[in-house]
């Protein structure tokens, strides 16, 4: 494998706060939003996200949860036994605007999933997607309204998101699987 | 005079070396080199060791009643197959061998299938309920000269009637094979206690269930002085027991199932009910003081307890399941397997313990004489250097619960030879046909 | 995870990402909408040949919340009680395209058997044979011990020095069984008290300490939990003990004992109980007691079970 660094912490910081400030944009102001990240590192950007509101605008204490998806996926059967994340979900979402966060979006089921899991839990008035990365690939008609960086990429590569709060670093790469 | 029948080039009888040996007739004419084989066929025996037939003092028929498993036929064809001229065939049938008029069927249909001598078992009660005597003396003066009385399957529990059967059969040199299993002790018992059955939740069977029992009845032998066989030992204890009344002069001989001697309780761990059976699989200790005490001769022989079912009666929970495994068929390759490889045995001692020794403790004069001239010429001819897997294919009777299926295992009978003729030549059957003509020829002389 | 067919079979990941999951699946429970989409077109079948309808319903309940079919083989009155062998019975299930199995049988080893048999092809799950196992009784004992006590934080948590005293009738329990080994799994420190004729004779060699009685046990050291088990009536007149009032002075978690432990200490029985026999009222009834919500966690666990075995990639997994 070989891998090709596409972000380390200033562009992650600097995508994220360009997001931030897209989502206020959009929803003119704070109010009424709620930021739902998809475990694992999903959460970890949603919380990030709500700490650069604040910056943004202070004072504004957007609620931050999780929303577990392993339940809804519609692949339980072509990988091996997946592990459930909890889903905390610290308001009732009934009428907000939920910013879904997720690192990567990929074929877009994760997302699928997502959006079933949260009509289980209430019925929000808009529903919107940031993600940190969209390498494309879409395999249903879903898109992000929020995306941090676009990175075209083949079948065959991998894209690794670590974050510092769980990986010890910032950094996003991109690997190659090098054919023998 | 008849002619010679079968040259046998270049066997070794027992542990000796290799030599030739001719039949005539149903005897042995000649052990030797350079013999007249004129008109003879000619077995090439060159590797092969040759031992005379095999007893089996302790067969499951299952004819009359449970045919659906094996009959008479059947179990002697896997009898052939397995190296055996004679076996001894146990009581508990439907119904119960417990007549003359019994026994001597039994014997007929032995007589008229022709793969082996079918001696019946007795049974020591009536119905084998452990009430009252059966017609013992009636048996003994049958036309089937029933010398050996057993109830196996259940124990002859009660003392009182255990000490009149050992008493009553003194008068026609007759023995009572005890299956030891006290009753109360073993109450729904599924596997032998300890380790295992404590794991996998089966009520367990005691050690000492059997061996008190041994103990009781080798004293009650002594104080009548009669004489006592012991069927399939399992038990370290049993075997000191047994060591204990021998030393004493007691009159007591003891068998060992080939199962005893090569697998232990373990294999109950997948719930596996082919290897559920009584007395059950035991320890890995007891099985190597099982092989230890058939070395030293305080275990006299090694008798099958080949105890067939059909197979909807081992394809079930472990608790379901009938007790029993069959063992004609593998019960040398076993022996081979557990006393010679290990060196434990020479294959003089294999004919002793497989032959020679059941006959005498049956009373089979017939049998289970040394290969020499003038011996019937009841012969098995082993290759000692097979080894393959067991299989299905190996099996001639008509059930397969046998615990030996996929396991690898040595030696192969090449060649079993009954009354004269071939039952089994190269490994393969004969055909019934052919087997009945020719023991109806042996019996018009 | 193929079968659930003992916890002995359970690495300690294994059983602690079960556990985990029995967390989320505890969390769908609190919510109004309890069902979860997961199990959609599978088809779980309760193949109860005794009458057990705690656990029966438990697993029905389990199985409905992640939406499988649920078809109820009740072996009473059906054709299995006419003498229709495991055999019969398993390969009709399987012409019925059934995903689980999660069979309850008076013998011990039967799911084994039927898991091992290839006269059916679906997931087995051991809800309790004969006297050998009851391994999501013991999931359901375990999670409830960790909830009590470590709370919010018991993800990823086993129950490492956690003191575990059962008590009563271990040589015919299934549960004291799956207890034994998943406790030690996880960490915890087992001791069985019972009448010696209540205990396996080998039970020196499984990874427990004994003690014959009870006042004695609980003087040493109070435990952390105490499980006491039921003692089923037709041990009563099978000279395992003298009678009821013997059994229940010397090894019955009575007032007295009960009013000695510490506040502390876990009450735990896995049902149904025998008031004033093995435990009394106040001890079942007090706060320590977790005797409902062992009900209530028993549908989490099987939940996760149900999901652990029927999802995941079979060759990946074989
Ligand atoms: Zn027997």
């Amino acid at each position: 494998m070989t891998a090709r660094v596409i972000m380390q912490t200033p562009d992650i910081h600097r995508v994220l706060t360009r997001i931030a400030h897209e989502i206020l944009e959009s929803n003119r102001g704070a109010d009424n939003l709620v930021l739902l990240g998809i475990p694992t590192r999903g959460v970890t950007l949603a919380r990030r996200l709500a700490a650069i509101f604040q910056t943004i605008v202070p004072g504004a204490a957007i609620p931050v949860g999780a929303l577990d998806v392993t339940m809804y996926r519609d692949d339980l059967w072509q990988h091996p036994t997946r592990m459930s994340s909890p889903t905390d979900v610290p308001v009732s979402i009934e009428g907000s605007t939920v910013i879904l966060v997720d690192d990567v979006l990929y074929s877009g089921r994760t997302v699928r999933a997502a959006l079933d899991a949260m009509t289980d839990l209430g019925r929000p008035q808009i529903v919107r997607l940031a993600v940190l990365v969209d390498r494309g690939h879409r395999e249903l008609p879903i898109r992000a309204d929020f995306v941090g960086k676009n990175l075209p990429s083949a079948h065959d590569e991998r894209i690794n998101v670590r974050l510092a709060e769980l990986d010890g670093e910032d950094v996003v790469t991109i690997d190659q699987a090098v054919s023998a | 005079m008849s002619a010679p029948r079968f040259l046998i080039r270049g066997a070794q009888i027992g542990s000796g070396s290799a030599t030739d040996i001719l039949t005539q007739g149903n005897v042995i004419a000649a052990i030797g080199s350079g013999l007249d084989s004129a008109g003879a066929e000619i077995i090439d025996a060159h590797g092969l060791i040759a031992l005379p037939g095999l007893v089996d003092l302790h067969t499951h028929l299952r004819e009359p009643g449970y045919e659906q498993s094996e009959t008479v036929l059947s179990g002697t064809q896997a009898a052939a197959i397995g190296g055996f001229t004679s076996v001894f065939a146990m009581a508990n049938t439907n119904p119960v061998a417990d007549t003359a008029g019994v026994v001597e069927q039994v014997l007929a249909l032995g007589e008229a299938a022709g793969y082996a001598t079918v001696r019946p078992i007795g049974a020591v009660t009536q119905g084998l309920e452990g009430m009252h005597l059966a017609e013992l003396g009636a048996m003994a003066s049958s036309r089937a000269q029933v010398r050996v009385f057993s109830d196996d399957g259940k124990c002859v529990s009660d003392p009182l009637l255990m000490r009149r059967a050992l008493e009553y059969v003194k008068s026609f040199n007759g023995v009572i094979a005890q299956h030891a299993q006290e009753p109360r002790l073993t109450e729904d018992a599924q596997m032998s206690e300890g380790e295992v059955s404590a794991r996998l939740g089966l009520a367990g069977w005691p050690a000492v269930a059997e061996e008190a029992i041994i103990a009781r009845d080798v004293l009650l032998a002594e104080h009548v002085k009669s004489r006592l066989h012991v069927c399939h030992l399992s038990t370290a204890g049993s075997v000191e027991v047994i060591r204990w009344a021998k030393a004493r002069g007691i009159n007591v001989t003891a068998e060992v199932t080939p199962h005893h001697l090569l697998l232990s309780e373990d294999r109950a761990e997948t719930y596996d009910a082919r290897f559920k059976v009584n007395p059950p699989l035991r320890r890995r200790e007891d099985v190597l003081a099982l092989r230890e005490a058939l070395a030293d001769g305080t275990i006299d022989i090694v008798a099958t307890d080949h105890a067939p079912h059909p197979s909807e009666s081992k394809e079930c929970e472990w608790g379901a399941a009938a007790f029993g495994m069959i063992g004609l068929e593998s019960a040398l390759s076993v022996v081979q397997e557990s006393m010679v490889e290990t060196g434990l045995f020479t294959w003089d001692d294999v004919a002793r313990v497989l032959s020679i020794t059941p006959a005498r403790i049956g009373g089979l004069a017939s049998h289970g004489q040394m290969l020499a001239v003038g011996a019937p010429a009841e012969i098995t001819l082993v290759d000692p250097h097979d080894r393959q897997v067991f299989t299905t294919d190996r099996l001639a009777g008509q059930s397969h619960n046998s615990p030996y299926l996929g396991i690898d295992l040595p030696g192969r009978v090449m060649w079993t030879i009954h009354q004269g003729y071939a039952t089994v030549a190269g490994a393969k059957l004969i055909a019934t046909d052919i087997i009945a003509a020719q023991a109806e020829e042996v019996r018009r002389g | 995870m193929r079968h659930l067919l003992s916890t002995s079979e359970l690495s300690r990941d294994a059983a602690i990402d079960l556990l985990d999951i029995s967390e989320d699946m505890a969390a769908v429970a609190d919510r109004e909408n309890k069902k979860l989409p997961t199990l959609r077109g599978k088809t779980v079948v309760n193949l109860f040949f005794e009458d057990s309808t705690r656990t029966r319903i438990s697993f029905e309940a389990a199985a409905k919340r992640l939406s499988a079919d649920v078809i109820n083989f009740s072996a009473k009155g059906s054709s299995v009680s006419k003498g229709e062998s495991l055999k019969d019975t398993a390969q009709t299930l399987s012409a019925m395209g059934a995903d689980a199995v999660v069979i309850r049988h008076g013998a011990s080893g039967a799911p084994a058997v039927l898991a091992a048999s290839g006269w059916i092809d679906a997931g087995i799950i051991n809800a309790g044979d004969g006297t050998h196992e009851h391994p999501t009784q013991a999931l359901l004992d375990a999670f409830t011990m960790r909830r009590r006590l470590h709370g919010a934080g018991s993800r990823g948590k086993g129950l490492d020095g956690v003191s575990v005293t059962i008590v009563g009738d271990i040589v015919h329990s299934r549960v004291a069984r799956s207890n034994v080994w998943l406790l030690k799994t996880l960490g915890a420190e087992v001791r069985l008290v019972a009448p010696a004729t209540l205990l396996p004779v080998a039970v020196h060699t499984w990874p427990v300490t004994v003690d014959y009685d009870l006042d004695h046990a609980l003087g040493e050291s109070a435990p952390d939990v105490i499980m006491m088990l039921r003692i089923q009536q037709e041990r009563m007149n099978q000279a395992f003990f003298p009678n009821p009032r013997e059994y229940s002075n010397v090894w019955g978690l009575s007032n007295a004992r009960w009013i000695g432990l510490p506040a502390t200490t876990l009450v735990m029985h896995p049902g149904p109980m025998n008031r004033g026999l093995e435990i009394s009222s106040a001890a079942a009834d007090s706060p320590q007691s977790t005797i409902l919500e062992q009900v209530a966690n028993g549908v989490s666990v099987r939940m996760a079970t149900l999901y652990t075995v029927l999802t995941g990639n079979r060759e990946v997994h074989a």
